[in-house]
């Protein structure tokens, strides 16, 4: 690898680019994939595919509207397994999670009772909603994007 | 094969390749999406390529059915109509916003890599559904309020 040309460029750029882990064709497929997964359920099942929204409304525990969610839930939770068995080459190394356990607490508390409030996620909001021009979801999609850096920033950069 | 079963049927398909593009997208690796939230470090943009690709193929799609008064299978097209833009939903995305940023998490990838086997997504799904709890405990709208009335 011949690193040092871009490297010496990177030093006088504003934004380096972290070219290793790189992945444009990988992340657009996988993309694509979940612009066609939203597709779909809008089109054959007339519903958003938001996340959150299908999690989060099963928890009254109350009768009712909860099938299809559980279906959803289903496919979703069978993704690793049957990917791993059609297409190996594609899975990654492993998940890096560098945080702790207080963190991740402290991070699953926020992203519930958040997206709960906000009504969606990366994908009720991100996804489907700047797909539908909604002025909700990029109001939305602009907080937890300008969050996400904000606290990424701190963390890494500031404490 | 009745109805209700073929719904059932493509919800779960859905749900199949929504979760095989969260994995090869990289979503799922939480160093991968602190990597593009982290402007200021070597910046890795593969999530825009995410958001673009997704966005592109939703586009259309929503597009279509805008034009449509049902689903292909002649149901009901379970659309949002509000266009307010209230505190909870600018606050409720901030706190979002900052959990992601501190696990590297969102609700989807942390489902499909608990689903993998990881501890500690297990850990966070079980953290996300507290939260979630607790909103629901603490909405004080009347319960389906917050749903969007069908269009």
């Amino acid at each position: 690898m011949q690193g040092g040309p871009i490297s010496q460029q990177e030093e006088h750029a504003i934004i380096a680019i972290d070219w290793i882990h790189f992945t444009p064709w990988a992340s657009l497929t996988g993309g694509l994939l979940l612009g066609i997964a939203a597709a779909l359920f809008i089109l054959v099942n007339g519903r958003i595919l938001g996340i959150s929204g299908i999690v989060g409304a099963l928890l009254p525990l109350r009768r009712g509207d909860t099938g299809w969610r559980i279906a959803f839930l289903v496919g979703l939770g069978a993704a690793p397994v049957t990917l791993r068995l059609l297409a190996p080459a594609t899975l990654l190394a492993a998940p890096r999670i560098a945080a702790d356990v207080v963190t991740i607490v402290a991070a699953g508390l926020l992203v519930g009772y958040g997206t709960r409030l906000g009504s969606g996620c990366t994908s009720g909001h991100g996804i489907c909603g700047l797909s539908r021009l909604s002025p909700r979801s990029l109001v939305a999609t602009a907080c937890f994007m300008g969050a996400g850096f904000a606290t990424v920033f701190v963390i890494r950069h500031l404490i | 094969m009745t109805r209700n079963t073929f719904l059932r049927t493509t919800e779960c398909a859905v749900g199949l390749i929504f979760g095989w593009g969260l994995m090869l997208s990289g979503m799922t690796d939480p160093g991968k999406v602190l990597g593009f939230l982290d402007l200021a470090g070597p910046w890795d943009p593969s999530l825009a390529f995410v958001m673009g690709g997704a966005i592109a193929v939703g586009f259309a799609a929503f597009a279509l059915a805008r034009q449509r008064t049902g689903s292909l299978l002649g149901g009901a097209l379970h659309l949002p109509a509000r266009k307010d833009i209230d505190r909870p939903l600018v606050i409720g995305a901030l706190l979002f916003g900052a959990g992601w940023g501190l696990a590297g998490f969102c609700p989807g990838p942390a489902l499909v890599t608990m689903a993998s086997g990881e501890p500690k997504a297990l850990l966070f799904v079980a953290a996300m559904l507290g939260g979630m709890a607790l909103h629901a405990l603490t909405d004080r709208e009347t319960p389906g309020a917050r749903q969007a009335p069908l269009r």
